[in-house]
């Protein structure tokens, strides 16, 4: 399963990237996407349960991903 | 008419008031957020607002629909802007009208407060020591 991962604000800072591909083995939840981008350079500054969005829409981390899917990590958001 | 809308440029709130006016309503709540010169005793020279646009617009058009489902409002526009603003500049404007004041003011509340909790928008605060932070980010990421 190939998937897009988004980065934003300081994740992608310190990720210095702010999207890229994502190849998971079987039928991957969000929680094992998370924890592979974790696993990058400067991926310890994602916290082991971060915010995730799937598709645009905020997702659980038990939530199942399927080949094409936007996966973004979603920093402490302060809009407004 | 429901709209949401992430900007680069000055936010017209004429235009938006314009844009939820209708015959029927008697009401019109504007709510306008602005970059203040001051955050947590630090003074701030300006602030770069940056989005996640195409879940931005999406989660806020969610949050317009929970709005009209609550309180009964049909015309509700939200814009937020992006990019570096200076202070005094306004970062967010929620323009909802309805026949009558109550439900608009209730909308307007219920979408700026729900907008600030859920909107994929950060803030990076640019002060006037040279420095800048990352608004909600823990100190040893910035």
């Amino acid at each position: 399963v190939t998937v897009t991962v988004r980065l934003f604000a300081y994740y992608a800072e310190t990720l210095g990237a702010t999207e890229l591909s994502l190849d998971l083995d079987g039928e991957p939840t969000v929680l094992e996407a998370v924890n592979a981008i974790r696993r990058l350079p400067g991926g310890s500054v994602i916290p082991p349960n971060p915010l995730v969005a799937v598709n645009r829409r905020y997702a659980q981390h038990s939530a199942q991903l399927s080949s094409g899917d936007e996966v973004a990590m979603i920093p402490p958001v302060a809009g407004g | 008419m429901m709209r949401a809308g992430i900007v680069d440029g000055e936010i017209r709130t004429a235009a938006l008031i314009s844009e939820v006016a209708a015959t029927g309503n008697g009401a019109t709540s504007i709510f306008l957020g602005m970059v203040r010169d001051v955050n947590d005793g630090r003074e701030v020279e300006g602030i770069e607002y940056s989005a996640y646009d195409d879940m931005a617009v999406a989660e806020i058009r969610r949050i317009l629909e929970e709005a009209a489902a609550r309180f009964g409002v049909e015309h509700a526009v939200v814009e937020h802007r992006v990019g570096v603003l200076a202070v005094g500049d306004v970062s967010i404007a929620v323009v909802v009208a309805s026949p009558h004041r109550a439900a608009a003011l209730e909308a307007t509340r219920y979408i700026v407060d729900e907008t600030k909790k859920r909107a994929p928008i950060w803030k990076l605060e640019h002060y006037a020591d040279g420095t800048r932070e990352w608004v909600g980010a823990p100190d040893t990421a910035a």
